[in-house]
């Protein structure tokens, strides 16, 4: 199968840390993808570059033939994306973000009521349509913005840690809309999470990243057979050792967002 | 084109849906209309002056207008942290509309506080003539579309909240208390002070806007506009660069 996705040797280095270091991977068109690695491994700054929203500093990157640094408005066009963090506007309801987004991606004017709708329906929030999103909970936002990328039809759809946060109903449901979404639409689903359960029960495909460099790749089994374990938690347990990354990461988000503060964002 | 209209509209709708901000944010014009116009009004009359409300309103619109434009274009910093900046910055719509769109609607904002201010400056007794108004309007859109693409510009570099208060104090402070809005500018005035006023863009504002309202001006309205479209043009262009290089 063709891959919508192909990354050789991407690299990316704030100052003299290496955050991603030379990965090379491609994800098959249709397919889920889970994008996994501890605290710190350079998933979210993968992301952010396939994206378009960091340049790469070495390495070159293909969504659907096309480049993210050169060719940015089609690469665009071709994703949708859920953030980790909540990217909607507080202030404005549920349905004007729904249509800010509709306007930005060019939905033309008779296709948006039907099709925000239709997406608003699809993730059960069109009865709170006009609610302000300050008044959703973590778990509403989440659907609203899985509801929000899909608006354009996009080919794939990026989700950085979509379940965090949220209570076991709502995750599976997240779930539920994310399969049934890949099977009926074709769509290339990429995703992050930490919770392994659920890559395992979702994901066809599974690339684990540490330290910046891809460390496994394969179907949840094969990785589970090549470290002999009972189920993916404990191949990547066994894949990226016990050590607790997390206070090293924040540390480092810290200094970069000081430096960026003083010397402008980098 | 639809995108900058998009991004003009939130800016809007924010403005309106915020009331605690829109009457905050006149609190403090009403207190120094209040307090200066009718504090310092006597002692004006005295020196020969005239009136000193009259001479005040327009330096007090100007502050209107200034205090929320800066704030209008800051917000890029709520933004970035809020993340709603990253959903604009990944669809496919160029950077230059997305700064555009903002600060034209941070410039209508602005224009409007401005408007309110003018409005109730009229009950604590100002005066102007009607035929004045569309060439006042056109100077609070200047003064507005300026300091919102310096907010902007700020907005692009800084990290987070704890650059405002340093902005407010450095940068809108001075801004403000050394364009002549609360004192005339004239041969009396100290030399060292005159000087720091001529490049105070403000000063040009209240300038520009005090000779239409009042007919009382230290530059004149031709320097006026064009030292204000001038820096204007600068501020744009230099807020749609520093934008242009956002990585989040």
């Amino acid at each position: 199968m063709i891959p919508i996705i192909s990354v050789t040797n991407l690299t990316k280095k704030f100052g003299d840390m290496t955050a991603v270091d030379g990965i090379s991977f491609s994800v098959p068109t249709g397919g889920i993808f889970a994008f996994l690695g501890p605290n710190g491994a350079g998933k979210t700054t993968s992301i952010k570059m396939l994206t378009t929203l960091l340049a790469p500093t070495d390495g070159t990157i293909e969504i659907g033939g096309k480049s993210p640094q050169t060719d940015q408005d089609a690469v665009r066009r071709m994703f949708g994306i859920v953030f980790q963090d909540p990217s909607l506007d507080d202030e404005l309801t549920a349905y004007e973000n729904m249509e800010f987004h509709a306007v930005l991606y060019s939905v033309p004017v008779t296709l948006r009521k039907p099709r925000i709708e239709e997406l608003m329906r699809f993730v059960d929030v069109w009865d709170r349509k006009d609610s302000l999103v300050k008044t959703f909970s973590g778990g509403m936002k989440r659907r609203l913005e899985i509801a929000r990328g899909l608006l354009h039809h996009p080919q794939i759809f990026f989700l950085d840690e979509p379940t965090l946060g949220l209570d076991p109903q709502t995750r599976n449901h997240i779930w539920a809309y994310i399969q049934k979404l890949s099977k009926e639409e074709g769509i290339t689903v990429f995703f992050t999470t930490h919770y392994m359960e659920e890559a395992q029960r979702v994901a066809q495909q599974v690339a684990i990243i540490d330290h910046g460099h891809i460390i496994a790749t394969g179907t949840p089994q094969e990785l589970m057979t090549k470290t002999k374990s009972a189920s993916l938690e404990d191949a990547f347990l066994s894949l990226t050792g016990h050590e607790i990354r997390e206070e090293e990461a924040s540390s480092k988000d810290a200094m970069r967002n000081r430096r960026r503060m003083w010397h402008g964002g980098r | 084109m639809n995108a900058i209209y998009i991004l003009w509209l939130r800016q809007l709708k924010r403005y309106f849906r915020s009331k605690s901000r829109m009457v905050g944010s006149l609190g403090q014009p009403i207190l120094f209309l209040f307090a200066l116009g009718f504090g310092m009004g006597p002692v004006y009359a005295k020196a020969g002056q005239g009136n000193y409300l009259q001479f005040l309103v327009p330096g007090v619109v100007s502050m209107g207008i200034l205090f929320t434009a800066i704030f209008s274009g800051v917000e890029v910093i709520w933004d970035k942290q809020f993340g709603f900046l990253k959903e604009t910055l990944v669809a496919p719509v160029s950077r230059l509309s997305i700064m555009f769109g903002r600060t034209l609607g941070g410039a209508t904002v602005a224009v409007l506080q401005g408007c309110i201010v003018l409005v109730l400056s009229m009950l604590f007794g100002f005066r102007f003539p009607i035929t004045a108004l569309p060439m006042a309007l056109v100077c609070m859109f200047f003064i507005a579309l300026l300091f919102t693409a310096l907010g902007t510009a700020l907005a692009s570099v800084l990290e987070d909240m704890q650059g405002f208060q340093l902005i407010m104090n450095f940068l809108v402070m001075p801004l403000f208390f050394l364009s002549g809005a609360l004192f005339p500018i004239n041969d009396n005035t100290p030399q060292v002070l005159k000087l720091i006023t001529a490049f105070d863009p403000l000063a040009y504002g209240v300038d520009g806007l005090r000779d239409v309202l009042i007919g009382v001006t230290h530059f004149g309205l031709p320097l006026d506009m064009a030292v204000l479209s001038l820096v204007t043009v600068l501020f744009v262009v230099l807020g749609s660069y520093l934008f242009s290089k956002i990585q989040i």
